[in-house]
């Protein structure tokens, strides 16, 4: 376990450094996940204890942003002055590119068949309300 | 209510203990509601975490900040969970490879719409200049969406609010908008909430389906790039 943490930790401080030494547009541990995902592809596979370690972590992902959200009610106060703009427009356009974003890979995954594996037996045919 | 409980509440409220429990047991009733009504969206646990714990900041008039000094502990875990989203992404390598292309399209597509509507939402209802660069990286993931809004003339900490919202809109609304538009397969699915909603949106996935977890996982991560060097293209090349 204090290995795995080490690791994520260590991708992350690699990931800062790269950051803030070469000014690159991703944030730290964006880079951190890059250099994990291709240290995992070198290596060929996933440690036993770093799949469970990683799984700990994203089990509770939601949990991690509770401290921002309640930082955003106490500063809901920004968008007073224009709230009606802001907030149809947050709300639309979330919808909108959702629904771009999904109908474009399914067309195109319908169109380029061959590009595609079958779906895998863990995709249900009807998701229902339950979908994410 | 006696003096010797004010002394203790005095004492609690100046220790990060009492805002790190009270935020994971918040956290705690939201999910066992989300659970209880069977993973509805609409029953999101951080929205319920997070108007049950700015009730409590209000009704004890406590400051964020005093608040953070105990949360800061949770928060802090976002980088590391971040990096471990590569897990994720691995085990689902094979999936992703054969998806390349639809992935590489939907990618830039999604991410101009992403962008391209919610600033044109927000110019014909009339928002200021400021207003609209800030909203302009509101899919991205929040420190990419700040350095983003700086740089384009925005307000990073508007930015910063608006990320949040964006991120629980889609958490919610998702599934709806996917259900309505019966999209089944669960690769476009992950990958529309995650580019669209970044880590809320991402967490949801994960809750809901592994396959919808990677693919949403990649979305966040690509979407993330894509904002960063494409936005100041797109507003540069408008403007």
């Amino acid at each position: 376990m204090l290995d795995f943490i080490i690791i994520l930790l260590g991708c992350q401080l690699a990931g800062e450094a790269l950051s803030k030494a070469f000014d690159l547009p991703l944030p730290g541990p964006v880079i951190g996940m890059g250099l994990l995902f291709i240290g995992l592809v070198i290596k060929g596979g996933i440690p036993e204890g770093l799949q469970r370690t990683a799984q700990g972590l994203l089990d509770h992902l939601s949990l991690l942003f509770v401290p921002a959200g309640v930082g955003v009610l106490v500063h809901l106060s920004v968008i007073s002055k224009e709230w009606l703009p802001i907030s149809v427009s947050l709300v639309l356009s979330t919808v909108l590119t959702i629904a771009v974003t999904a109908c474009l890979m399914v067309w195109l995954s319908k169109a380029f068949g061959h590009d595609l594996p079958e779906p895998s037996p863990k995709s249900p045919k009807k998701p229902r309300g339950k979908g994410s | 209510m006696t003096p010797d409980f004010f002394k203790l509440w005095v004492y609690l409220a100046q220790t990060p203990l009492l805002g790190l429990t009270v935020t994971l047991v918040a956290y705690r009733i939201g999910l066992w509601l989300y659970h209880r009504a069977g993973l509805n969206p609409l029953v999101n646990p951080v929205l319920i975490a997070v108007l049950m714990i700015s009730g409590v900041l209000w009704v004890t008039d406590t400051q964020y900040a005093t608040y953070f000094e105990g949360a800061q502990f949770v928060h802090f875990l976002l980088g590391p969970a971040t990096v471990a989203l590569a897990v994720p992404l691995y085990n689902h390598l094979k999936e992703l490879k054969a998806a390349a292309l639809p992935i590489g399209v939907a990618l830039i597509v999604g991410s101009a719409t992403a962008a391209i509507s919610a600033v044109g939402i927000a110019w014909m209802l009339g928002a200021s200049a400021e207003t609209m660069a800030s909203i302009a990286p509101k899919s991205a993931t929040a420190p990419i969406a700040m350095g983003v809004s700086e740089k384009i003339g925005g307000l990073p900490s508007l930015t910063a609010v608006l990320v949040i919202l964006t991120g629980i809109l889609g958490a919610v609304l998702g599934t709806w908008t996917l259900n309505i538009l019966r999209i089944t397969d669960w690769r476009a699915r992950g990958f529309a909430v995650g580019l669209a909603s970044h880590g809320i949106g991402t967490a949801r996935a994960l809750q809901v389906n592994p396959v919808a977890g990677a693919f949403a996982s990649l979305a966040m991560g690509l979407n993330g790039l894509a904002t960063a060097i494409l936005l100041p293209l797109l507003i540069r090349w408008f403007w």
